[in-house]
């Protein structure tokens, strides 16, 4: 991060311009806003643009994706694991709706994007120009905020806006569509980052009254449970919400985003809710006297059946969307504030405790999830390799020090129930969106944003050739991610479906895989196949110890199912441990 | 909980697409517009919108709340027919042959309080300002005489509440400086 001096330092070398392109002003902007990476992919309306990276490319790092969905999803990843806004370019027309996938994915998951959008001349919108789309109608449902800029001399001030409403409150991807003849315009430049807006305010006063009160629910609370999200995590809450459950001893709970945002080793941490979640947490949130919700949003996958969801409990909402608070659960008491800044208030006023029995009972349902679930997913003796070994093993190699990627299915349930994180913002998956086709770019993204960590991809073999393309990407920077396909011959996660809720008929879940291996060694990529569990332990070595990509293809227990499961239509406390046909 | 009418008084910033950011959200959640009017407001470069749509009240909480979310939407008002002061208007087309059989006319004016806005050979053109069942009375009792043309305004309201707009802002004003004094060179 760079501090405030270097910031107004960066801002004057870059002002006082005069008679330069939009084209060089978008890029002054970026500069100013301390961006170095920008993921994307060029095309005739965004050539201006383009041509002037070049005389930039000791400041601005482009990165070529070989799909604009990659570049949206890798751009992404850099933002959830840096914590800076991730910047992402294309072409009107084709290229621009090409990325919608991934808006539509970092609005869910309310990561900060700026988009750039190239759009055909002024004169010739609204006539279907060539590659011409209205890119604003059709991203306005999955974007924070979209503008049009028609002027070069309206760029700079856009952008500043672009940057606040997307870093700001609760963070989303913003886009702004630049016609040709303003990146071609001349215009005088000078630019001032946006701190203000009226019709915005993501400062929210800090509700004393109401945090008052709830230091005095959780003081009186008998068998308190907090419930951490991704806003934990977005707000840079981590060490707060660490120090407030030590000090009142209230056991943890996170959804799939907010895993990372507490260490998975803590004697506190009970594991990870929702349908595929751990036992305890679900079971016992229909226990709980108290459930303080921090920076979540009560997810369905979360809920499970909302009309029989913690009934008995009092609920506290700590989060910073007004319009998240009361929408699908509703609470005892709203507290619309950072999380943050509530969690600060909030220690001084709780007491030291600690809740032994009750802590004892989520203790008691892991030995429960331990013997039904994970000791034959985790240690199997016999038979095909289980993701859950995989995934452990790659957690203990690494001692949790690693950045976790995911596709989506079975292989990234396995990776969010196995992993033992250690370090926050370490997980990236797709959350609110649950888009296949995400791990592979998103790890490129997530090694460029934190190139001092290993970053492993955990990918189902349907997934992967969602986004394979990125491989060139891969190749093409030499990025050294590490590839895991957990390979079951099945889109395995709706085949799991099939099995539980459709008599297991397997409509068009089994998959005629290509030799992966060969694939990666086409771009380059070493590989190797495994199917024998004695090789596993040295091939995962071998891959984590490479210095550049590798990629494994681990032939994995075709039927193997995700459990624990909440299935469709029950009640957290209703999750099943073992399912029988 | 049963369905209700609500005026929905949004307040925002003048931005390009504006009505459909709002629009998506009310179509997501099923809910019809059954009027809608935009206009200046008594603050300079605000924007109103004044909406109505029937809905429950747990569903216009929510939708009131996510519109209020909007970057370029400033307050949400959401008010239940009694607590505001509202009308709409009115335009009637009707052939002058009918109209003035008789003391048609009269009567129309008089007693449904319209007024006359232009003459000529072949039609007279009335207005009616009121509340959505009088203009439709006016409609009903006219038709027999030949209504070349009619059409009605969206709902313009003004709200009994003591607290105005401006008061609104400059509370949010002052939460938001906290930022900006940081930042001013
Ligand atoms: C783009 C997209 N299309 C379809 C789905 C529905 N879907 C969810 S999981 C899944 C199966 C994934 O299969 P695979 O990638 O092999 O992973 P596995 O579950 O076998 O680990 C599918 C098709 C989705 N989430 N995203
Ligand atoms: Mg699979």
């Amino acid at each position: 991060m760079k501090s405030e001096e270097e910031a107004k330092q960066i801002i004057q070398q870059v002002n006082g311009y005069e008679h330069i392109t939009g084209a060089e002003a978008l890029l002054r902007c970026l500069i100013a806003e301390g961006v170095d990476t920008i993921f994307g992919y060029p095309g005739g309306a965004i050539m201006p643009v383009y041509d002037k990276l070049l005389d930039f490319n000791d400041k601005l790092r482009h990165i070529l994706t070989r799909h604009e969905q990659g570049a949206a999803h890798a751009a992404q990843a850099y933002a959830m694991v840096s914590g800076k806004p991730g910047i992402c370019f294309a072409t009107s027309g084709p290229g621009a709706t090409n990325l919608i996938t991934g808006i539509a994915n970092a609005y869910l998951d309310s990561v900060p994007m700026v988009f750039i959008t190239a759009q055909v001349v002024s004169g010739l919108i609204g006539t279907d120009a060539f590659q011409e789309t209205d890119i604003l109608g059709v991203s306005m449902p999955v974007t924070k905020w979209n503008c049009q800029v028609k002027k070069a001399q309206d760029i700079s001030n856009t952008i500043a806006k672009a940057f606040y409403i997307a870093t700001n409150g609760r963070p989303g991807p913003v886009l702004i569509d630049i016609t040709k003849d303003a990146q071609i315009e001349k215009c005088s430049f000078k630019y001032k980052k946006c701190s203000y807006m009226r019709s915005y305010n993501p400062h929210i006063p800090l509700n004393k009254r109401a945090l008052d009160s709830a230091a005095i629910m959780i003081n009186h609370a008998e068998k308190p449970l907090i419930l951490a999200g991704h806003g934990v995590l977005i707000s840079g809450a981590e060490k707060e919400l660490r120090k407030f459950v030590e000090k009142t001893g209230i056991p943890v709970a996170v959804t799939l985003l907010g895993l990372s945002s507490f260490p998975s080793g803590h004697r506190l941490y009970t594991g990870f809710l929702g349908m595929h979640g751990n036992y305890g947490p679900n079971l016992l949130t229909n226990e709980a006297d108290l459930i303080i919700a921090i920076g979540m949003r009560f997810d369905d996958r979360v809920t499970g059946n909302i009309t029989k969801y913690a009934k008995q409990a009092r609920i506290i909402h700590i989060e910073i969307d007004e319009a998240e608070i009361n929408k699908n659960v509703i609470v005892d008491l709203e507290i619309h504030n950072d999380a943050k800044e509530a969690l600060e208030y909030l220690i001084p006023l709780v007491e030291q405790k600690s809740y032994e029995s009750w802590v004892r009972e989520f203790r008691i349902c892991d030995k429960t999830e331990y013997e039904k679930v994970i000791k034959t997913e985790t240690k199997p003796d016999k038979g095909d390799i289980r993701m859950g070994e995989v995934v452990r093993m790659v957690s203990e190699m690494t001692n949790g020090d690693a950045v976790i990627v995911t596709d989506v299915g079975q292989n990234q349930m396995t990776a969010a129930r196995y992993f033992k994180f250690t370090e926050p913002k370490s997980f990236v998956t797709s959350g609110g969106m649950g888009t296949m086709g995400f791990g592979l770019p998103a790890s490129v993204g997530a090694k460029i944003g934190r190139p001092d960590k290993q970053v492993v991809v955990f990918i189902g073999d349907g997934g992967f050739q969602m986004t394979i393309q990125e491989l060139g990407t891969i190749l093409h920077y030499k990025i050294p991610v590490k590839i895991v396909i957990l390979n079951n011959g099945y889109l395995g996660m709706v085949r799991q479906w099939q099995e539980m809720f459709f008599k297991k008929r397997y409509a068009s879940t089994e998959l005629v895989n290509p030799d992966f291996v060969t694939i990666a060694k086409g771009f380059s990529i070493p590989g190797k196949k495994v199917s024998d569990r004695k090789e596993l332990n040295s091939s995962l070595e071998k891959m984590l110890a490479a210095k550049g990509p590798y990629l494994l293809d681990i032939k994995i227990e075709k039927e193997g199912n995700v459990l624990p499961m909440i299935e469709p239509g029950a009640s957290v406390s209703e999750i099943t441990l073992n399912y029988k046909i | 909980m049963g369905k209700q009418e609500y005026t929905l008084s949004i307040f925002s910033e003048n931005h390009i697409g504006i009505l459909n950011q709002i629009t998506i959200i009310l179509t997501r959640r099923q809910i019809n517009i059954e009027s809608i009017t935009a206009s200046e407001s008594a603050v300079k470069g605000v924007h109103l919108l004044t909406l109505v749509v029937k809905t429950t009240p747990d569903m216009v909480r929510k939708v009131s709340k996510q519109i209020e979310k909007l970057v370029d939407v400033l307050k949400v008002f959401v008010h239940t027919t009694d607590e505001i002061i509202y009308q709409e208007i009115a335009l009637y087309k009707v052939t002058t042959n009918g109209l003035m059989s008789g003391n048609v006319i009269d009567h129309v004016v008089r007693t449904h309080h319209a007024r006359i806005i232009e003459v000529s050979p072949e039609y007279i053109v009335l207005e009616k300002t009121g509340h959505k069942t009088e203009i439709s009375e006016l409609l009903n009792h006219l038709e027999p005489y030949g209504v070349l043309q009619f059409s009605r305004s969206g709902r313009v309201a003004i709200t009994r509440q003591v607290r105005e707009l401006n008061s609104y802002l400059k509370e949010m004003d002052e939460a938001n400086r906290f930022n900006t004094d940081e930042n001013e060179e």
